[in-house]
């Protein structure tokens, strides 16, 4: 795709800003140490980026999904970990209130999190509902203002470090499945919220996962976001938008992988002569430019449709299935082109490989992706 | 009280330079950037913007995809670009340069507490004439190699960076400033700056607009009316990497004294 001035412009932003702020010293401490880079994200903060979607009513940039993509993609060529951290207020932090919050939460909500200064985790998935995301069992019970939500969550990305989070629980008791299922934006540090220990990740290093644990969290009712008992639609259309992004971070760590296997293929030389120059090699890169080519393209065509208000899911779904396998593909021949070089981590390509793995899993799998386009096509 | 920052869009010195058969450059080949010390300007300009609320024009003399350039100034923060653009400008070298950017701004009108800031020079050139010849034909004060600023009143406290100390210099406004790299660390875009500057103005001045301005004159400017021509275009070499010495004072000194005379150079 010819990309306009505009879209243009954004592309050379973040790619400058990710090649200049981005050092090597930063992403290997994130993979190292886990730890949140509050530096970093507030730089990010600084330009926008936290805010490239939330329209500008509610202090963000006002971007498209095109931009969103362009961002996830340019940021994540140079650290998927560090793309991760513009992506969240954009996508699924913020997501559901610039779907189905009120005019007031928009208003209290949205700015701290475009500006950076609050972070928003997105609390769906539970030990008994991965992929079933329907299978939820956490509660909320209304009592007089409130409602009281029991349950435990588990693979809450930024949950240590947010200050909200956006909880799904089941209101409707008797309802199965999606059903009776409502949102609410919790207080993180309110009483009743407790933490689990940070998961120890193979990737994607620098950015806090647990478990979050609610015994009796007494949620004021205006903190119910959308309609009681409609949530699960919201978390499906959210999602959409999420499986946009990670398939624009795929992308993202696709070209990095090849990049970084063109550079090694040249440098390194066996039998006398560049390995680029061996067929094996090169049509390696042959095959991940062209992948990474297609899976471009379905990106940014997905991205076009959800701007132009087409139904996108399936096209979302395709986007991510293709662009997260491909991803794993590239990783896979970036290490096998690097030899015993690109299993050392001294090499980037070690990271990419492990930061690729997560593509095809968070945010829908590739098996829920292809459930997805199947049914799309079958309810025709 | 507003503030004009000249720029320039020169070709991107990682990439090859190509020649016209005239010794012009031949910019239609070559990747165009900002000219690195402009961006320090740009920079200076909208860190004064943030500290006062004035406004600030971004002027640029070149052929009209030099526009791009201007959108991606607006989109740092910039408030207007002007594009001067002409047939009749083409090929002007320092002097008619100079003398075109000094017309348009005076047409724009400089007040009483205004500033023009410029970048020291610019990548292609390397001459660091236009900035200081446009303050000679505004007849405005004017102070180089600025490494850092500060605003009093009508007045402006500048460090002169030089090759072996500083000058502190007080300056009235209006007056132009030439800024050097170490003066700051230019911003990035910002996005909802991106979002916003397609609907920022871009002033055209052609010939048309600034034909009758006193500093105009068909014998001085563009190629015919440029006194300088050039000789001979080159990309100089690249340097190699110094030579670091380790060791005591007394070793480093005698391998220093060594390596110079196996060079023939003591």
């Amino acid at each position: 795709m010819i990309l306009d001035a505009k879209h243009a412009m954004e592309q050379k932003l973040f790619r400058q800003f990710a090649e200049t702020e981005f050092t090597k010293e930063i992403q290997d401490e994130l993979d190292q140490t886990g730890k949140f880079n509050w530096e970093v994200f507030r730089k990010m903060a600084k330009y926008g980026f936290c805010g490239v979607r939330i329209p500008k009513k509610y202090g963000g940039a006002g971007g498209d999904y095109l931009s969103f993509a362009l961002m996830v993609e340019e940021l994540g060529r140079v650290d998927a970990v560090l793309s991760i951290y513009a992506n969240t207020s954009n996508s699924l932090g913020g997501g559901p209130l610039m779907l189905a919050g009120s005019e007031e939460q928009k208003m209290k909500y949205l700015p701290p999190l475009a500006s950076g200064e609050k972070i928003m985790s997105f609390a769906l998935t539970e030990p008994g509902a991965g992929s079933d995301a329907g299978g939820i069992a956490t509660t909320a019970v209304e009592d007089g203002d409130f409602y009281v939500l029991n349950g435990r969550k588990c693979f809450i990305s930024a949950a240590p470090i947010a200050d909200w989070a956006i909880v799904f629980a089941r209101t409707d008791l008797k309802s199965k499945g999606s059903r009776g299922i409502s949102m609410f934006i919790v207080d993180m540090k309110q009483p009743g919220v407790s933490l689990g220990a940070p998961e120890k990740k193979m990737g994607i290093g620098g950015y806090p996962t647990c478990d979050v644990v609610l015994e009796d969290v007494r949620v004021p009712k205006e903190n119910l976001v959308g309609p009681l008992h409609k949530g699960f639609s919201v978390a499906m259309q959210t999602l959409d938008g999420g499986r946009l992004a990670m398939a624009a971070l795929a992308v993202g760590i696709a070209q990095s992988c090849l990049e970084e296997s063109v550079k090694y293929a040249k440098e390194r030389k066996q039998f006398g002569r560049p390995i680029a120059e061996f067929q094996g090699i090169s049509f390696m890169l042959a095959e991940m430019a062209t992948e990474i080519a297609a899976a471009r393209e379905l990106v940014y065509n997905a991205a076009v449709l959800k701007d132009a208000g087409k139904d996108s899911t399936q096209a979302c779904s395709m986007a991510k299935y293709f662009a997260t396998e491909m991803a794993n593909r590239c990783a896979y021949k970036a290490v096998q082109i690097h030899g015993g070089y690109g299993y050392i981590k001294e090499y980037k390509v070690e990271r990419l490989y492990r930061d690729a793995r997560i593509t095809s899993i968070f945010e829908g799998t590739t098996q829920v992706q292809q459930m997805v386009i199947a049914s799309q096509l079958l309810k025709k | 009280m507003k503030i004009f920052v000249t720029v320039k869009q020169v070709p991107d010195t990682t990439g090859k330079v190509a020649v016209n058969p005239d010794g012009t450059l031949n910019r239609a080949s070559m990747q165009a950037i900002t000219n690195p010390d402009d961006l320090n300007a740009v920079e200076a300009a909208l860190a004064l913007k943030e500290e006062l609320g004035c406004k600030v024009v971004a002027l640029t003399m070149g052929p009209g995809p030099a526009e791009a350039m201007l959108r991606e100034l607006l989109a740092m923060g910039v408030d207007e670009g002007v594009l001067i653009s002409a047939r009749e400008f083409g090929g002007s070298d320092t002097f008619a340069t100079s003398q075109i950017i000094a017309a348009a701004i005076d047409t724009y009108g400089v007040d009483e507490d205004d500033i023009i800031f410029s970048g020291r020079q610019a990548i292609d050139g390397d001459t660091a004439q236009v900035g200081p010849q446009i303050a000679e034909k505004l007849h405005l004060p004017q102070v180089t190699y600025a490494g850092e600023i500060k605003k009093e009143c009508n007045t402006l406290l500048i460090r002169r960076m030089l090759e072996d100390g500083y000058m502190t210099v007080k300056v009235q406004t209006p007056c132009l400033i030439t800024c050097i790299k170490e003066l700051n660390t230019p911003r990035y875009m910002s996005v909802l700056g991106i979002e916003e500057c397609f609907d920022k103005p871009i002033r055209v001045m052609d010939y048309a607009a600034l034909k009758d301005h006193p500093l105009i004159d068909a014998t001085t400017i563009g190629l015919k009316g440029s006194p300088t021509n050039i000789y001979k275009s080159f990309t100089p070499p690249v340097k190699g990497a110094g030579t670091m010495i380790e060791g005591s004072a007394k070793e480093s000194a005698g391998k220093l004294v060594s390596l110079l005379a196996a060079k023939h150079m003591i």
